[in-house]
């Protein structure tokens, strides 16, 4: 069925017992992002230290896709440079737009590429990127306090 | 007083197409918007192909038919509602009628009776649509007046206990809802619309999950404006209705200015005509107005009440059974009084939007999410819901097929 191909059984186990959920009280940058469309949201910490990220902690509500997301990205992207961390960021944000075309590389992406399948529902990509937009602006933020 | 739902299907060209791999359309988002009849399509495309010109100018056989086709929709919406033709103006949407009314109350000068000061208070519900609570936030922001709001009870009702302290001798505008598009709480306006008048207020009705679904009457209500939109009435996108009483449109001044809408205009200045045209600047929808007149049409000749009936009929079969899946609960009236066709509720460890996406692989159109209403969903306590929303077009199957893939949800979500 179609619909297997959006609920992976990956993202699926990411909703049931999310990763990183619960906010840390130690952070470099805040961040709270929400989707008008649905209501859906997410505040997202980011700590970092000599560089590194070293904790990405997180507190929201949504549907399992922008969960299970969220919870994912946070396995990906701890530990890693910013730098590297775009590397992923960037390649996440291409599948999502892939609109069913692309598989992901799963050298970069790991178990995100469970998300290709996300990419045909057109009105669950955002919910797909919530926590990545989320991300995003909290390394600006937290890069631009560093300089 | 009743009519056949296959027959009335037949009607509506989009149930000729199936969904997801042959699956048979089950349509249950007509709050968000309605199908179309072909009557509707037919009158849009006619106009197009036979009669188009601009209305209201032009010395040609085609202007004046155009003009015969927009003036005469717009008697027909007139006697839908139980108005005068010239208390009809043409909107692009009810939303657009809506800002019409705020904006132009925000251009009244001293002495105007809707002038607004920091010293009067616009009231409203918590139950509103974003469209009929964001224009008074915002016309209330410009003028300095206070806002003050209707409370929602836990069984999805509006509080009217303190309604002598809300709406009081400095109220001049109550802003609310006829049915709430999420509860589908149906609101009691006899009492509000009494007290409003002893205060010398207007009551401005957003009547958008009204209209399209049971017999309104203007004169019956005694409210001072109401809009509609034509898209969720099965009639085209692109045209809205305000109404408003004509002594008021009379004093109201107009919101967008320019052509059409002047008696004479010279560098400095210009005077207005006399409503509707002082609301109308500019070209109007025509098509879409001649399509709206059909699907008011379309309606009438149905039977406002036998839509109704049948609606309720469908709501009460439909809680009966959705109660009866495990884990859901109803965000709104539990019961079949005073409420209309739209159904929202949450399912126990499913979020809405993956019901819905669910629902969806089974054929099923549904809404999700806080439908335009944020802060009544908060104030309900649920992060969004799922909405299903009847028309003339469901019937028990529909109801039916919901239920069962509502159960197939909870089964595919649960196996993991």
């Amino acid at each position: 069925m179609e619909l297997d191909s959006l609920y992976q059984e990956v993202i699926l186990d990411h909703y049931k017992h999310p990763q990183h959920k619960g906010l840390r009280s130690e952070y470099s940058a805040q961040v709270h992002h929400v989707n008008p469309s649905c209501g859906d949201e997410i505040t997202l910490n980011l700590t970092v230290s000599d560089g590194l990220i070293s904790a990405i902690s997180w507190d929201g509500q949504g549907c399992s896709i922008s969960q299970a997301s969220v919870s994912i990205l946070g396995d990906l992207l701890t530990g890693k440079t910013f730098s590297q961390a775009e590397v992923v960021v960037n390649a996440f944000s291409e599948l999502m737009a892939s609109k069913g075309t692309a598989a992901g590389n799963p050298e970069i992406l790991e178990d995100a590429v469970a998300f290709a399948g996300v990419s045909k529902f057109p009105g669950r990509v955002k919910c797909a990127l919530l926590g990545w937009m989320a991300f995003k602006d909290a390394a600006i933020q937290s890069q631009g306090e560093s300089k | 007083m009743s009519f056949s739902v296959a027959e009335v299907r037949k009607d509506f060209p989009i149930f000729e197409r199936t969904i997801r791999d042959g699956k048979r359309l089950v349509y249950l988002d007509s709050g968000a918007t309605s199908q179309k009849p072909w009557a509707v399509i037919n009158a849009e495309s006619d106009f197009y192909s036979k009669h188009n010109a601009a209305v209201h100018r032009g010395a040609h056989q085609l202007a004046e038919e155009a003009t015969d086709a927009y003036e005469g929709a717009r008697a027909i919406v007139a006697e839908f509602l139980g108005a005068q033709d010239n208390e009809i103006i043409f909107t692009k949407s009810a939303t657009e009628s809506i800002n019409a009314v705020a904006y132009a109350m925000g251009n009244a000068e001293p002495g105007n009776r809707f002038a607004l000061t920091a010293s009067d208070s616009i009231v409203v519900t918590e139950m509103e649509h974003h469209a009929n609570l964001i224009p008074w936030q915002q016309l209330a922001k410009r003028t300095g007046a206070q806002l003050n709001w209707f409370k929602v009870t836990q069984d999805s009702r509006l509080d009217l206990s303190n309604i002598d302290q809300l709406i009081t001798a400095n109220t001049k505008v109550v802003a609310i809802t006829h049915q709430s598009n999420v509860l589908g709480t149906i609101n009691p306006l006899d009492a509000i619309v009494k007290r409003a008048h002893e205060v010398g207020a207007v009551v401005v009705l957003d009547a958008c999950q009204s209209v399209p679904h049971m017999r309104v009457n203007v004169v019956e209500l005694d409210v001072d404006f109401l809009a509609f939109s034509g898209h969720k009435s099965v009639g085209p996108t692109g045209v809205g209705i305000l109404w408003g009483k004509s002594e008021l449109l009379s004093e109201l001044p107009p919101f967008l200015t320019g052509g059409s809408m002047v008696t004479s205009v010279t560098m400095e200045s210009a005077t207005w005509a006399e409503a509707p045209q002082k609301f109308e600047a500019g070209v109007p929808n025509m098509a879409q107005a001649v399509g709206l007149g059909a699907a008011l049409n379309y309606l009438s000749n149905i039977g406002m009440d036998a839509i109704a009936q049948h609606e309720r009929s469908l709501t009460g079969y439909a809680l009966d059974k959705l109660l009866q899946i495990p884990g859901l609960r109803i965000v709104g009236p539990q019961n079949n009084v005073d409420r209309g066709a739209a159904l929202s509720f949450t399912i126990k460890d499913i979020h809405p939007h993956d019901v819905g996406q669910y629902v969806d692989s089974q054929g099923i159109a549904v809404r999700t999410g806080h439908h335009c209403a944020w802060p009544l969903t908060k104030i309900m306590n649920v992060p969004a819901t799922t909405r299903a929303s009847f028309y003339l077009y469901n019937d028990e199957h529909d109801v039916d097929a919901l239920v069962e893939a509502l159960l197939g949800a909870q089964k595919y979500f649960g196996k993991f």
